[in-house]
């Protein structure tokens, strides 16, 4: 990882001693970038072994070692991606962005039922959940539009056309999950905002969203023509007034509030009620920050938050350091992706946020976000590696 | 952390800069708030919180499943279930000061309407008697008012709860009581048997006829209802639910007309008794029952003591008593087609072989009379089961002595044996043997040893052989179907709660007997001569019967009580499909109360049979 260690002879030639790292292309990764990674799987299992042992009777184990597995796949993927220079991604595009439609569309007609929304696909051994790889696929190609039409077109053509592009997946998404079609969201302002739209523009998009956000969750179901189903309103709404029905939407939240809360400066430990008793819901999913901060206290749910924060500052770095703007932009969407999605998770958690159903990264148990999220740092890596590549010069290959 | 080398910047598009410090700044804004947010809510005022956890409870409400319903052949309900309210204390809440204890007593007493003592003594009861942690109940079906004022007054009762329980119900009264037993409350022994590990404290089952054979089939999963409340015990919201799981039903063989017949006839003669009546070739019960009977519904409420006693005593009756499946009685005459089959197997006689009989007969210095010391004359086999010629049984009993052979074929028709019937409590009576006997004498507990007296009287279903009339049943329907010793049973199919049938029962047979067809149709034609000729013992009873039957009367002498009648009958015949076996213990002769009741007994069965088939020939005076 560190250049100095490759000595150099008297004559001006490179004796290279090859490591492992070396071996596989890995020597330029991102150090910080891979702990921050690896230390918040390490939290996720084990917290799921300290509290998941009498969910599923006879395997105790059950969740923590399908955590690990997942785990260990998404590091495999996240070096075989990192070797792969992201560039080409930008070539592939249209294909990526055509892939990302049709796997959202296959969703609506194979899907599989769950928790009142369909996202997922039943595969052997597996149930696979297209909308958490498309993250990554929205941001690849989104980019990549950016840099191809940088020069078509006026400043506002540009600005609807990236508008137009993300909105498309976005909107499909909405139909089959909210938290997931946010996060979609995010990353296209994300993008948008690194690529240099006018903050003119930045701001009427603003606005738009705000009235369409007034107009879904105030105006239709007043005018009796409801948009979002029941259940989806009352998440939106009742962290608002979390008392008011404390037995029905608010209840989960105010629960894991509770949790948290209770945690206080170290952590309750074995003794954490909340956690063990049942009263968090999802409490391996959605609300897993809330059973750290229950067991854990103060420490344990900063230190988690620390490491996301390392996570953050490490790809927005790669901003400046990309050797090319599509790894600028890339860098942006992927940063920003993780930013959103751990700020409305741990917002829900704390009760600051709505509760829409968008996992923890790295954190919260489930196979498709762990190994899609580990796929884009395998791609922040490669942003990085390449970095690296091009500042060494000609003879490092 | 490396050291960043100094080489020039990639080329960057104007402003990247900005927008990486603005996305930046936002990162930090949002991380930012939420370190103060975690650190509020944990730090500032995380024992509020950590109070509100502890505030937290849950309460588990069981939600009791009904138990399934019992029908009869017809689907005719003859258990289900009512609801009622209870009102139990809870077993948590109540103080362990006997001060504060006290206290409560009084106030529920006075809600109650009870004394105090009242409500000690039921408590302490309670406690005794149910496993620890179960609600202790103390009343059921409370009135109306009473559970109103309860529940509008819950934050001053916290301890008592009102909660619905299913009671059984008998839509037919004592219909079948014998048959259909009862339920209770689970105790210590019962949650440490095999099998009960899904009951809890305060659960019902089966403690007794079919409502214990078939407890698991009746017996629904209970739901579960988990429910957050405050320190104040306010419900504040339902975690989860399980939504119980009914029993099924269980369809008895029971045939309703039989049963009823059956039933009537006994206690109009209103001497202890019992009958059993079943088809011979699958051991199905078209109707048993034991007189006196019980009414079942004393078991839903808590028993006093002089309602324990009665059921018990030998002045009442011992209602309780199944006589059908545990009396053990001498059975008299009708054991003699055994002792036929024994003999003919043995060669002691052919069919043609003629007796004289002189009214009694003197074997090894001891004489043996008929009843009444009537002489019956020259008698061959068949003439002899018509006129229960005893001086005919003595003398096989007599020849049969030392071979064994009339003890083997007895345990081979299932004599002192269980049946292995699908009810519990099942006796299994005695088969007298000479190496039973001599091994009671060897020990001191007889006066003497096997004499071949023994065997003359078991001969005749006398001395020291007990049975019951479920085993002459079964007996006689092997003689019936031609040698299939059957396994009785009262469970025709289990239903859902839906009424579609999930399960069927299919008849068993315990064993098959080697009947020579010979001998089985001369006894089946002496027993029908028995029956139905001028000269047979219950002709007085079957004369005019229009249904052919063969059917034997039993006296059995069952000293100090008066004689025990009998009477076990195969009908139609020669081909029979059902078989009645009957006993009046203190009913004198067998033609005189056994045969009768009897006679009521097939009528109702043939009398069914002939509406089933649409009115037509047999039909039954």
């Amino acid at each position: 990882m560190e250049s100095s260690r490759i000595p150099r002879t008297g004559s001006g030639h490179y004796v290279p001693k090859v490591g492992l790292l070396e071996r596989a292309g890995l020597r330029d990764m991102d150090g910080w970038m891979a702990f921050s990674a690896l230390g918040l799987l390490v939290c996720s299992i084990y917290t799921l072994s300290q509290t998941s042992a009498q969910v599923v009777a006879g395997a105790p184990d059950y969740f923590p070692q399908r955590q690990a597995v997942y785990g260990l796949v998404g590091i495999v993927a996240m070096i075989a991606v990192a070797r792969i220079d992201y560039s080409r991604f930008r070539e592939l595009r249209v294909g990526i962005y055509t892939f990302l439609c049709a796997s959202i569309l296959i969703i609506f007609a194979f899907g599989v039922t769950s928790r009142g929304s369909t996202q997922s696909l039943d595969l052997p051994f597996f149930t696979f959940q297209p909308a958490e790889l498309g993250k990554l696929l929205l941001i690849l190609s989104l980019a990549g539009f950016v840099i191809d039409g940088a020069r078509r077109g006026s400043e506002r053509q540009r600005t609807l056309r990236y508008l137009a592009l993300g909105l498309a997946p976005t909107g499909m998404v909405l139909l089959q999950d909210l938290g997931t079609s946010l996060v979609y969201g995010a990353i296209t302002i994300a993008i948008m905002v690194a690529a240099g739209v006018r903050w003119s523009h930045l701001a009427a998009i603003g606005a738009g969203l705000v009235s369409f956000i007034a107009v879904v969750l105030v105006l239709m179901p007043m005018a009796g023509a409801p948009v979002l189903k029941d259940y989806q309103q009352e998440r939106l709404t009742s962290f608002l007034s979390p008392t008011s029905d404390i037995g029905g939407a608010g209840y989960q939240q105010n629960q894991a509030k509770v949790a948290a809360g209770s945690g206080g400066t170290t952590g309750r430990g074995d003794q954490a009620t909340q956690s063990r008793l049942g009263f968090v819901p999802e409490r391996h999913t959605d609300f897993i920050f809330a059973v750290v901060a229950e067991r854990y206290g103060f420490v344990g749910a900063g230190l988690v938050l620390s490491l996301f924060a390392l996570l953050f500052w490490r790809a927005l770095r790669l901003m400046t350091l990309s050797k090319n703007f599509y790894g600028t932009l890339v860098a942006a969407g992927i940063a920003s992706a993780i930013m959103f999605q751990v700020f409305v998770n741990v917002g829900m958690n704390l009760g600051i946020m709505p509760i829409t159903g968008i996992p923890l990264p790295l954190m919260s148990y489930g196979g498709s976000a762990i190994i899609a999220t580990f796929l884009m740092i395998g791609v922040l890596q490669s942003i990085h590696i390449e970095s690296r590549a091009g500042q060494r010069g000609p003879w490092s290959h | 952390m490396r050291i960043e080398p100094v080489i020039a910047e990639p080329k960057k598009r104007r402003g990247t800069a900005l927008r990486v410090a603005v996305l930046g700044g936002v990162g930090l804004v949002l991380f930012a708030v939420l370190f103060f947010r975690l650190w509020s809510l944990q730090v500032v005022t995380g024992d509020r919180y950590l109070a509100e956890a502890n505030d937290n409870r849950t309460r588990e409400i069981t939600v009791r499943a009904p138990r399934g319903r019992i029908l009869d052949r017809d689907g005719n309900v003859l258990v289900d279930n009512r609801t009622s309210m209870a009102l139990e204390l809870d077993p948590l809440q109540i103080p362990s000061q006997t001060a504060e204890r006290r206290k409560l007593f009084a106030s529920v007493a006075e809600v109650i309407g009870r004394d105090l003592d009242w409500i000690r003594a039921r408590y302490r009861r309670e406690l005794e008697s149910n496993p620890p942690g179960s609600p202790i109940t103390l009343i059921r079906d409370v009135d109306d008012d009473i559970v109103y004022y309860l529940q509008e007054n819950q934050a001053r009762y916290p301890e008592v709860q009102i909660n619905r329980v299913f009671v059984r119900r008998y839509p037919q009264g004592l219909r079948a009581a014998h048959l259909l037993g009862s339920v209770g409350e689970v105790t210590a022994e019962d949650l440490e048997q095999e099998g009960n590990q899904d009951l809890e404290a305060g659960d019902f089952l089966g403690k007794a006829g079919i409502e214990q054979t078939y407890d698991d089939v009746l017996r629904g999963e209970n739901g579960l209802s988990r429910i957050q409340v405050d320190s104040l015990g306010r419900v504040k919201g339902e975690l989860q639910s399980k939504n119980p799981d009914p029993g099924d039903s269980l369809r008895l063989t029971i045939d309703p007309d039989v049963q009823a017949a059956g039933e009537a006839a006994l206690s109009s003669i209103g001497l202890p008794g019992a009958f059993v009546t079943m088809n011979v070739d699958t051991g199905e019960v078209l109707g048993l029952a034991s007189n006196p009977t019980i009414d079942p519904a004393i078991f839903t409420r808590p028993l006093t003591q002089a309602q324990v006693d009665g059921l018990y005593s030998e002045d009442t009756g011992a209602p309780l008593f199944n006589r059908a499946i545990s009396g053990a009685y001498p059975v008299g005459s009708t054991y003699k087609p055994i002792t036929a089959v024994a003999g003919l197997d043995a060669g002691s006689v052919t069919p043609s072989t003629v007796i004289q009989d002189n009214g009694q007969i003197e074997i090894s210095d001891q004489v043996f009379t008929n009843a009444g010391s009537e002489p019956h004359g020259p008698v061959d086999l068949r003439r002899a089961l018509e006129v229960s010629s005893d001086v005919y049984f003595y003398l096989l009993g007599a020849d049969l002595n030392g071979t064994n052979k009339l003890q083997q074929w007895s345990r081979q028709f299932g004599i002192g044996q269980t049946t292995g019937i699908d009810l519990p409590g099942e006796a299994s009576g005695l088969l007298p043997t000479p190496a039973w006997r001599n091994e009671l004498f060897a020990n001191d507990e007889t006066d003497r040893p096997w004499a071949v007296g023994d065997n003359v009287q078991l001969a005749i279903g006398q001395g020291d052989l007990q049975a019951d009339p479920l085993q002459m049943a079964v007996a006689y329907a092997a003689l019936g179907n031609g040698g299939s010793v059957v396994k009785p049973h009262t469970a025709l199919q289990v239903e859902d709660p839906a009424g579609r049938v999930v399960d069927e029962y299919q008849p068993e047979i315990n064993r098959t007997i080697d009947l020579d067809p010979a001998a089985r149709r001369v006894i089946l034609e002496g027993l029908n001569d028995a029956a139905q000729q001028p000269d047979g013992t219950s002709y007085g009873v079957f004369g005019g019967f229009p249904v052919p039957v063969a059917g034997k009367t039993g006296t059995a002498e069952r000293p100090p009580n008066g004689d025990q009648s009998w009477y076990v009958v195969l009908a139609p015949y020669p081909d029979p499909e059902i078989v009645t076996a009957v006993t009046v213990e203190q009913g004198g002769f067998g033609s005189d109360t056994a045969a009768p009741i009897a006679l009521q007994i097939l009528s109702a069965y043939f009398d069914r049979e002939a509406k089933a088939v649409g009115g037509g020939s047999g039909n039954v005076e």
